[in-house]
């Protein structure tokens, strides 16, 4: 394996074996502590993240490797017109393994063709994060313990959110779920997602613009944000922005054993208040995201302590 | 309607009706100066009505566009003025240089020199960069 471009490259064998070793890594991180000596990680980040970013460096540096980056887009020869198969050329000789964000989508597949080490897509615009889907995964198998027969409500911005996308497209390989596809009418679940992942595996869903309705009959409630990069017309995003949010009264809808997750950052679609209830899983998210991408750089490298 | 057969060149013969021209188009024909026959709805036992394209030249034709626009299309090789080789084509698994992504998001949208190169998923085609269906 050379490259993930989307969560899909992976087989299910292949997540399972991930998780293996991330949850090897939260047992006995001090196994890993030099697993990644000498090795050189290359962010490189063409437009604006924090938490995927530092994610990366954080579990780079716990494998005992190094990190090399750019400052930012703008300071790098992107800038001066280079394109991303010669960065990715270039950056190739200086580093073991390439992660890459970029605003354009189909960026990180350029760079795999071109990139004589691994690349690791970091986000392509709207289309695929599969590192985000990855954390997604370990925190849906920690809390519920597995993948199947899971009722999954997703609410929000269904219509650009990728990682909605690449969720519904993960967890539908997995027998027995079901999904609750929740949003206002304008970010409904674009109808190709529908056609040619639920319906080609005849998985059940229900499209609502009731969340109340919905969180009784959930297993996992995933949030999403309405985010403001992905509409070209300002007004139609302040229209839509708060078109839910969940609040302490609204989680006493919702069975007990449920969890809560949201791939991170929010705005308001999450009252600060529910971040006390046991069942919201959001930051654990972010935590397993970490181990996820530590089992990734391990697997692309080929390394097995 | 009477058209000339041709000594050497390139006969596209079972054309569903009504695709002939978006062949015509994507092969470029209407920039050759070559002899070139479009025949639209001609009689066919088997398909009711046909399109045909006789190119009277022996020149290369991109095959991938054929099987992109309509399978199953038939291709015929006229050389000397019999027919040398008969050739059905099959769907293209990959589309390199024919269509454009339109995509305004598409990595393909900014990086000029990148090849539009869209992958066969069943009956639709998608961009390999950005899976964005080809219109």
């Amino acid at each position: 394996m050379k490259a993930v471009i989307d969560i899909l490259d992976l087989s299910k064998d292949e997540i399972l074996e991930l998780i293996d070793t991330a949850q090897d890594i939260i047992r006995d991180p001090d196994k890993y502590a030099h697993a990644c000596d000498r090795k050189k990680l290359a962010t490189l980040f063409f437009e604006p993240s924090t938490r995927t970013r530092m994610s990366f460096e954080a579990a780079m540096y716990e494998l005992g490797g190094h990190v090399i980056s750019m400052s930012s887009a703008g300071s790098s020869s992107a800038a001066k017109g280079e394109s991303v198969a010669d960065t990715a050329k270039t950056v190739s000789c200086y580093a073991d393994i390439i992660a890459m964000r970029h605003p354009k989508e189909g960026a990180a597949y350029v760079a795999a063709m071109n990139a004589s080490v691994p690349v690791i897509n970091a986000g392509d615009g709207g289309h695929c994060h599969p590192t985000q889907t990855m954390a997604d995964l370990l925190t849906i198998y920690r809390e519920k313990g597995r993948f199947d027969h899971l009722t999954i409500g997703v609410c929000g911005d269904l219509k650009f959110g990728r990682t909605v996308h690449s969720l519904v497209g993960a967890m539908s390989r997995y027998e027995g779920n079901r999904f609750i596809l929740i949003s206002p009418e304008e970010l409904k679940l674009p109808s190709y997602v529908k056609q040619e992942v639920l319906k080609a595996r005849n998985i059940p869903y229900e499209q609502t613009t009731d969340l109340e309705k919905a969180l009784p009959k959930l297993d996992i409630l995933y949030m999403t944000r309405v985010q403001r990069e992905r509409f070209f017309n300002e007004e139609d995003y302040l229209r839509l922005k708060d078109s839910y949010i969940l609040t302490t009264e609204k989680m006493k809808l919702a069975p007990e054993n449920m969890i809560v997750m949201h791939p991170l950052p929010r705005v308001n679609e999450i009252s600060v208040a529910v971040d006390n209830d046991p069942r919201a899983a959001y930051f654990k998210q972010v935590l397993n995201g970490k181990y996820m991408r530590m089992a990734l750089i391990l697997k692309l490298l080929g390394i097995k302590p | 309607m009477n058209i000339d057969s041709i000594q050497n060149g390139i006969v596209i013969d079972h054309i569903t009706a009504g695709k002939g021209l978006r062949i015509y188009s994507l092969l470029g024909l209407d920039q050759t100066d070559v002899s070139v026959a479009m025949i639209r709805n001609v009689h066919s036992s088997k398909m009711g009505k046909k399109d045909i394209i006789k190119i009277d030249a022996d020149m290369d034709v991109n095959l991938d566009v054929i099987g992109y626009v309509d399978p199953g299309a038939t291709v015929n090789i006229i050389r000397n003025g019999v027919l040398s080789e008969k050739r059905s084509i099959p769907a293209p698994e990959f589309l390199k240089g024919v269509i454009r992504c339109k995509n305004p998001r598409c990595i393909t949208s900014t990086e000029q020199e990148l090849p539009h190169v869209f992958r066969r998923w069943g009956n639709i085609y998608r961009c390999v960069y950005c899976e964005t269906k080809a219109e």
